[in-house]
């Protein structure tokens, strides 16, 4: 395969911090002033403030006009690569954000609606969020779903609160204390498990690349709240026996939910309440089309369940009367609130608009390709020098992603993870993801091709990573000092470690220059 | 493969591409590579969803859907509650719909450095709202922000209670019961509500004092409170709180900062609060955002559940860049042991903002304070002058205020529900959640509101009251 690298080079534009901008006097709103009539009645803005609880400084923000403002915001957005590389971050099925569906949340119908208003001025709103509902009821095999999860850990943490009233309503919460999790569970479960008081059992991977049921089976008990896996995990590997798992955890009295974070792996192909689980979440951003803006959304999770559970989902949950939709909030067994209010509807709205677009069809057909594209790659990343693949016994084709390792390549160049990621910044393509913590696997890096790419752009990505390599072997120090092309150069290593130099804002910053000189 | 023509978001649904690469990998069928997935597990049907929809078709179907709503701009609204209509320049929509940003990937900073700048100018610019040195990356809203903040109070001290302010949003209240209780675990945190003067909105402070000691691992009271008004005694309270070892966490709106003293001039810890007010539309309750932020001691770094971006030298002499720190303290590092969790919060909104913040400058916000209060007190006195229509806390609030109708004869739901028919969405119904309010009203009005929507209301109010 000859694949011709493009050419990349980040602008620079060595845009200062804001702070460090403007002009007194600067002014980039400007408000009408308060009406005569006003001014006259009430007096004098600082009378109306306790004395005690006057500003007596003013906040030290820089002074600026609008187009400075919208300038500096554009030029860094210009110094962001964005998804014009070739983003293949795994463990999260990604996808392309379409236009229209932004188009469509942004108006005025959604963006000027306030989520207290009465149920019938909102009755699109609310009509779209039952429909996805319904959707992803047919996608999963659950009997009700709920949008107020503000990101998949905090439909995780939603989870967690519904085991607990679940358990509260027998009885048996006290003595149901244990959640159990895999190492390949997404490190926000046992997070979310243990920041609702429960304690975590991790169990460990077989050779074969999931854990043993003998392993489960010596740690469910009536001890056992529940159990939270994804299924295929994030190295692409799928559990067969997880119909046993789940048999064996409710035996216990215990509850099972499936993270639907790989869900391109499985999507059309089998649902989580058939398996058996009794809940299932997923991830409306990034699965579902809606952005999650860098890292950070806003996003949903979207959280579903069997009819067992659904009296203790937070409230309120939208129901279809009739013609009307309205919000049910009379639910004396809900866990109440996991965040305020409906959750992010406009996201809801994106992954509607998005569902829509695919149909059944182009969801079964976004898996096949995802899955094609990482078998194909896989074929490529393979051939490389230094590359080695997890469980290289297990020769059943991976699902929607692999976990491959650059141990090899460190071991006899020195390059190491960190390396390879910024130099591939270099090239014009989004630094790979390792995975999470712990790296079961030395030097972890785990592609998700996704149905967004091309051929052409696979091509590309595995031309960089084998440029890379060959860079590693001949010039390690090429590697080693990247990036070149970007808009800056890596940082200064340990000064964001060391508490007296780390500065997370401007003024924390200028306080450190003087005092480290 | 199923045949079915190529799809517009998916440039390898062209069959002949997806044969290409079956060849290079010698498999005949894509279903070959699912074979991890027993049959047994396979749903043996195509799903069954509504037919795909066309760009065009999708359009219609939505603009239809969505026409089906009536919005705050299409009527005068008076809501908030948790979430409030503040103007949004047009500039700061520009800059947070930037395609290089609104993404489903996860930027880094080598490749991200521009997105990673402005996140520090967030937290910056808001260090100087608040006078903190130490900001997190923002985390999904204000409720969450409290929960995470009495947790880490709970760290801090080793101890296992709080007392909060009952005059609080019931959806906060819920959301931070969920982070503390049930107390049938082993470590929950025990609320303890402290109760309001019924004359004049503040804390009660016999009750703080009698609801706080040696088991009190912090204070939460918020600038304003629920009900709108300003506790002039925050001081107070922040020293009974340190006189018992306990931090004080204190949740602002920060759009109130430019005229109300920062809370770290009058003793909080821990600073919390909502991101909304700074640029961000309501979407329909989706534009909610918390923060979370101290003094820059590493006491308080190391208990942060947030990622931290921090400004640092590069290897090339006068360039500085951006990282994230202290990521090891995180679940993505820890797992059950890391601080809580971390995943997609509302960094998007901290993009909106950030510009939002460099668009006021300290005048801007001098300025929208003022006239908030001078438009939020003219209205609540042109109320308050209507026949059965009195204000509870007539004085001392910021922008947002308790109307009661007790004497009107009708409840509130029967006077919005009347007010709706003119086409204005009246303040939020307290009747069932402060039951000792009676039937009252919280009313929000902002820098939005001009003279002639308030005398609309009070004219509507008038007319709605007299039948």
């Amino acid at each position: 395969m000859s694949v011709e690298l493009k050419q990349y080079q980040a602008p620079v534009w060595n845009e200062p911090v804001i702070l460090d901008m403007g002009y007194p006097g600067r002014r980039g709103v400007l408000f009408a002033p308060v009406e005569p009539e006003i001014r006259q009645h009430v007096g004098d803005a600082s009378d109306l403030i306790p004395s005690a609880m006057r500003r007596q400084d003013r906040p030290a923000l820089p002074e600026l006009s609008e187009p400075e403002v919208l300038y500096h915001y554009l030029r860094l957005s210009q110094q962001t690569l964005g998804m014009m590389g070739i983003s293949l971050f795994g463990t999260c099925t990604m996808k392309y954000n379409p236009q229209i569906n932004e188009a469509m949340a942004w108006r005025p119908e959604i963006t000027e609606l306030h989520p207290l208003q009465h149920e019938d001025t909102m009755q699109g709103a609310l009509e779209i969020v039952h429909k996805m509902d319904l959707m992803l009821r047919e996608l999963s095999g659950m009997d009700q779903f709920v949008f107020q999860a503000g990101g998949g850990s905090e439909a995780a943490f939603t989870n967690c609160a519904v085991t607990r009233a679940y358990h509260a309503s027998k009885g048996e919460l006290e003595q149901r204390d244990e959640v159990i999790v895999t190492i390949q569970t997404h490190p926000c479960n046992p997070a979310t498990a243990a920041a609702a008081g429960f304690k975590v059992i991790t169990l460990m991977l077989d050779e074969n690349g999931y854990p043993s049921l003998d392993a489960l089976k010596a740690v469910v008990s009536n001890r056992t709240a529940a159990i939270m896996v994804n299924n295929p995990d994030d190295m692409g590997v799928y559990n067969p026996e997880m119909k046993e798992w789940v048999r064996i955890v409710h035996e216990a009295g215990g509850l099972a939910f499936y993270d639907a974070a790989n869900f391109n792996g499985t999507m059309s192909k089998l649902r989580a309440r058939e398996i058996g689980f009794d809940a299932c979440m997923f991830m409306l951003h990034k699965t579902f089309g809606a952005p999650k803006s860098g890292v950070g959304g806003p996003a949903t999770g979207a959280y579903g369940c069997s009819a067992e559970l659904a009296p203790f989902l937070p409230s309120p949950l939208v129901v279809r009367d009739g013609d009307r939709y309205r919000l049910d909030a009379d639910r004396p067994q809900s866990v109440g609130k996991i965040r305020e209010f409906l959750g992010n509807v406009q996201v809801v709205l994106k992954a509607y608009a998005w569902t829509r677009s695919m149909g059944a069809e182009g969801i079964a057909q976004a898996s096949d390709i995802s899955v094609l594209s990482n078998n194909y790659m896989e074929k490529g990343l393979l051939a490389i020098r230094g590359v080695t693949r997890s469980h290289p016994e297990a020769t059943t084709p991976r699902m929607e992603m692999t976990r491959y390792s650059f141990q090899k390549m460190k071991e006899e160049t020195g390059v190491d993870i960190h390396d390879v990621q910024n130099r591939m910044s270099d090239f014009g393509i989004d630094p790979l993801w390792a995975s999470h913590e712990p790296w079961l696997l030395p030097e972890p890096f785990t592609p998700e091709a996704g149905e967004m790419y091309g051929k052409e752009a696979l091509d590309q990505w595995i031309a960089v990573i084998a440029r890379i390599s060959d860079e590693a072997y001949s010039d390690p120090e090429l590697v080693k000092t990247s990036p070149h092309n970007q808009a800056v150069h890596r940082l200064k290593p340990g000064m964001i470690d060391d508490p007296s130099s780390r500065a997370m804002t401007w003024r924390a910053f200028k306080r450190k220059m003087v005092t480290n000189g | 493969m199923r045949d079915v023509s190529a799809h517009p978001y998916m440039a390898n649904s062209v069959p002949a591409i997806q044969q290409e690469m079956l060849d290079s990998i010698g498999v005949a069928t894509v279903e070959e590579l699912f074979v991890q997935i027993p049959e047994d597990h396979r749903l043996s049907r195509p799903l069954d969803l509504p037919p795909a929809l066309s760009e065009r078709e999708l359009r219609r179907h939505l603009i239809e859907t969505l026409s089906k709503n009536s919005t705050t701009e299409d009527n005068l609204s008076f809501l908030g509650a948790g979430i409030w209509q503040h103007h949004v320049p047009a500039a700061v929509d520009e800059i947070v719909r930037r395609n290089e940003w609104l993404t489903s990937i996860y930027g880094e900073p080598s490749s991200d450095h521009g997105l990673y700048q402005a996140w520090f100018e967030f937290c910056s610019q808001l260090g100087e709202l608040l006078n903190l040195d130490l900001v997190g990356m923002p985390v999904r809203s204000w409720g969450t922000a409290a929960g995470h903040a009495l947790r880490m109070a709970a760290r801090l001290t080793g101890r296992n209670e709080v007392a909060v302010v009952r005059a609080i949003d019931p959806e906060r209240l819920s959301i931070i019961r969920n982070y503390c209780e049930p107390p049938e675990m082993a470590n929950h945190i025990a609320i303890r509500l402290v109760d309001y003067d019924p004359a004049t909105g503040l804390i009660d402070l016999e009750a703080l004092r009698a609801a706080v000691g040696q088991q009190t691992a912090a204070v939460y009271f918020e600038v304003p409170s629920y009900l709108g008004v300003i506790d002039h005694q925050a001081a107070e309270i922040a020293a009974i709180a340190r006189a018992a070892g306990a931090e004080t966490i204190v949740g602002v709106d920060p759009i109130s900062l430019g005229v109300l003293s920062a809370p770290s001039a009058y003793g909080a810890d821990i600073a919390v609060g909502t991101i909304q007010p700074l640029g961000v539309h309501l979407h329909a309750g989706g534009g909610v955002g918390g923060f979370i932020a101290t003094r820059d001691e590493p006491r308080y770094a190391g208990e942060y559940p947030t990622l931290f971006i921090s400004i640092a030298e590069t290897i090339k002499p006068g360039e500085y860049g951006f990282g994230r720190a202290l990521l090891e303290q995180s679940s993505y590092d820890q797992r059950e042991k890391g601080k809580d969790w971390i995943g997609h919060s509302v960094y998007m909104w901290s993009v909106a903002a950030t510009a939002y913040m460099a668009m006021m400058g300290p005048q801007g916000f001098v300025e929208i304070g003022e006239i908030i209060l001078q438009r939020a007190h003219f209205a609540a006195s042109r109320l308050g002058g209507l026949k059965g229509v009195r204000i509870t806390f007539p004085s001392g609030f910021f922008k947002e205020f308790v109307v009661n109708f007790d004497d009107t004869g009708k409840s509130v739901s029967e006077i919005n529900d009347a007010l709706r028919a003119e086409g204005i969405f009246g303040g939020h119904d307290l009747s069932s959640d402060f039951a000792e309010l009676g039937q009252s009203a919280l009313y929000c009005v902002t820098e939005v509101h001009t003279h002639s929507d308030i005398e609309r209301l009070v004219g509507a109010l008038q007319k709605v009251i007299a039948r």
